[in-house]
């Protein structure tokens, strides 16, 4: 007995225990689940910044999990300094149901609080045998599409957005034809994952569908892993700009005493080494030199936000996404 | 007589088949994943391997399911063997009640069980926003993750012995109680060594599933990488990375406990089965 207690003394021990170079300061950041790389490059680059700022090493913690299951994390106590998220929703939620920040969080940083943007692209097989373009080809009956469940996935509800801005774009007022056109956008997707990594699966691994519908980022990332070619990024002229949101949360930055570091570690996300590091993790970014930089990877094209396609996010969920809504319409039209 | 009733498994070409196909089903859903996770883990190279076992994140990975494991199991075998004492030496009102309610963690799924501990002791939960003026934090820390362990591992000691404690009645107690022993000297010298080996098989089950889980404890763990990542959960979070063989090498140490688990099992069995030699040890009572 007296040895288990003192194995269980030392297993605290070793767990309470700080790393051997001991930081001065720490911080938690929450994040989506896809972007443990991407902050574990910018965190190297933070810790030096901060470090030649200040004279403080900063040790930085990382917690990654889908964007929703986070937002209910800190909700319920984890008290992480800063949320950097894919989805504005669930910064929303932060304040609606937490009130752990302010309500004009996305006034406190430029861009909307958002320091690196992507959009919705196509991703298709060696050659583009079936020689899709823009989203009209996607409605052709000889294609088939892979893409997550816009009941379940942020992702596919960005996708489904982009293609409505489409649509709106194409037909104007004509509300038939937009739901024709968006309703056979729907009848061809063959496979509706739960989420965005499963959707890549199905269409990668099982070699299932002519394209894939998500973010460009993740598109372009895909296509960099199979150097052969075996996989072509197509970039749409009209999509959806989908923001990657941040915020350092009030209420905890306030009891963790890092208010001062949480702010510097998401101002940081927009100076130009930090844009740069971003745009090299395939995301699009507002500085205008790295803009420049990367201009043939990140073609030109139209972005509609979420104002003007569906008049903000608390319109859209309503309209198109609760139960019987737009979407549930769409499918049983088929 | 054996004529004219012919049982189902009299024909051999009935019984091949019939063992065939339950050799076939067991090589399919259990031996052949078994394999494939050895194989993955193994097909960028042995180095490969150890320099992602031995990744600063798995080490941590690790030693926090291990140490879960250390609290989570004595717990669970006091509490299992207390309860299964009450339950089967005394008749107290409740008592059939009590002997149902031991298997709530089995009928609940490990999710809600943890969404249950996150909503009770949560920062906006009823208990958590009571220690929280104390500056105390259960959730998204080790604690949280202990607690939801204990839950969920409860019932397995418990549902060893009360079958064996009820067969084996309480005669031999009551003897030693006449003579004049102690209730611990009853407990120590009786009860425990006619329950050790059911309560040996309790306790690997308890330490298999502790070290396994990964509803609850994904619920209330806050994934913090190098603090709150248990081995289950480092797993799915190397997957999501694209670190296809570090995942699957993260996973052939969880499936090396569970068979580990089930050496010791089958082990345990065996000396279960075994008839009862003399103890010469208890003459001295």
């Amino acid at each position: 007995m007296k040895h288990l207690l003192k194995g269980i003394a030392l297993g605290a021990a070793l767990l309470s225990a700080q790393p051997a170079f001991s930081a001065d300061r720490e911080l938690l950041n929450t994040s989506y689940d896809i972007a443990r790389e991407l902050f574990a490059a910018y965190n190297e680059e933070f810790k030096d910044h901060w470090l030649e700022k200040t004279g403080e090493t900063v040790e930085i913690k990382q917690s990654h999990a889908g964007s929703s299951k986070q937002a209910q994390a800190i909700i319920q106590g984890l008290k992480a300094d800063v949320a950097t998220f894919n989805q504005v929703t669930d910064i929303n939620i932060l304040h609606e149901r937490g009130n752990l920040i302010p309500e004009n969080w996305a006034d406190r940083l430029p861009n909307n609080s958002s320091p690196y943007y992507s959009t919705m692209a196509f991703l298709v097989r060696e050659g583009n045998p079936k020689n899709i373009q823009n989203w009209d080809d996607l409605v052709r009956e000889d294609v088939d599409l892979v893409m997550p469940n816009p009941k379940t996935s942020g992702n596919a509800r960005y996708t489904y957005l982009a293609a409505l801005g489409y649509a709106q774009e194409t037909y104007g007022d004509d509300q038939e034809k937009i739901d024709q056109f968006m309703s056979e956008l729907l009848g061809n997707v063959k496979v509706f994952d739960s989420g965005g990594r499963g959707a890549t699966t199905t269409f990668v691994e099982r070699g299932i569908g002519d394209v894939l519908l998500t973010f460009e980022s993740e598109v372009l990332n895909i296509a960099d892993r199979f150097e052969n070619g075996e996989y072509v990024p197509v970039t749409p002229e009209v999509s959806f700009l989908a923001e990657f949101p941040v915020t350092w949360i009030d209420e905890y930055v306030e009891q963790n005493g890092t208010e001062a570091l949480a702010k510097e570690y998401l101002k940081h996300l927009y100076s130009e080494d930090a844009q740069r590091l971003l745009a090299g993790f395939n995301y699009r970014v507002h500085n205008e030199t790295v803009k420049q930089e990367n201009a043939d990877r990140f073609p030109e094209l139209k972005l509609k936000s979420i104002d003007e396609i569906a008049g903000g996010w608390d319109n859209a969920m309503e309209t198109h996404f609760t139960s019987g809504g737009k979407l549930d319409q769409l499918q049983r039209r088929r | 007589m054996a004529a004219k009733h012919h049982r189902v498994g009299d024909q051999p070409w009935v019984r091949r088949i019939l063992v065939g196909l339950a050799l076939s089903i067991t090589v399919i859903l259990l031996v052949i994943p078994l394999v494939v996770i050895f194989y993955q883990a193994l097909s960028a190279g042995w180095s490969t391997f150890t320099s992602n076992v031995l990744d600063e994140y798995t080490l941590h990975a690790i030693g926090l399911t291990l140490f879960v494991a250390l609290l989570t199991v004595p717990l669970n075998l006091v509490f299992g063997t207390a309860l299964a004492w009450s339950v089967t030496r005394f008749r107290f009102p409740g008592r059939k009640l009590l002997t149902t309610l031991i298997d709530i963690p089995f009928a609940v799924s490990p999710v809600v069980a943890g969404l249950l501990y996150l909503l009770l002791y949560g920062r906006n939960g009823w208990v958590g926003s009571w220690l929280g003026q104390y500056d105390i934090q259960l959730m998204f820390s080790w604690p949280g993750i202990v607690m939801v362990t204990v839950f969920v591992t409860s019932p397995f000691v418990a549902r060893e012995l009360i079958p064996l404690m009820q067969q084996q009645g309480s005669e031999e107690e009551e003897a030693g109680v006449v003579l004049g022993a102690s209730g611990w000297r009853v407990f120590r010298k009786i009860t425990l060594p006619n329950i050790k080996w059911a309560l040996i098989y309790g306790v690997i089950l308890t330490n298999a599933r502790a070290m396994g889980e990964f509803g609850a404890v994904s619920v209330v763990s806050g994934n913090i990488r190098g603090q709150t990542n248990t081995l289950p959960l480092h797993v799915e979070l190397l997957y999501q990375d694209y670190n296809i063989v570090g995942a699957f090498a993260a996973a052939s140490l969880l499936a090396g406990i569970a068979i580990l688990t089930l050496i010791a099992k089958a082990f345990v069995e065996w000396r279960q089965s075994r008839p009862e030699q003399p103890a010469p040890e208890r003459g001295g009572v």
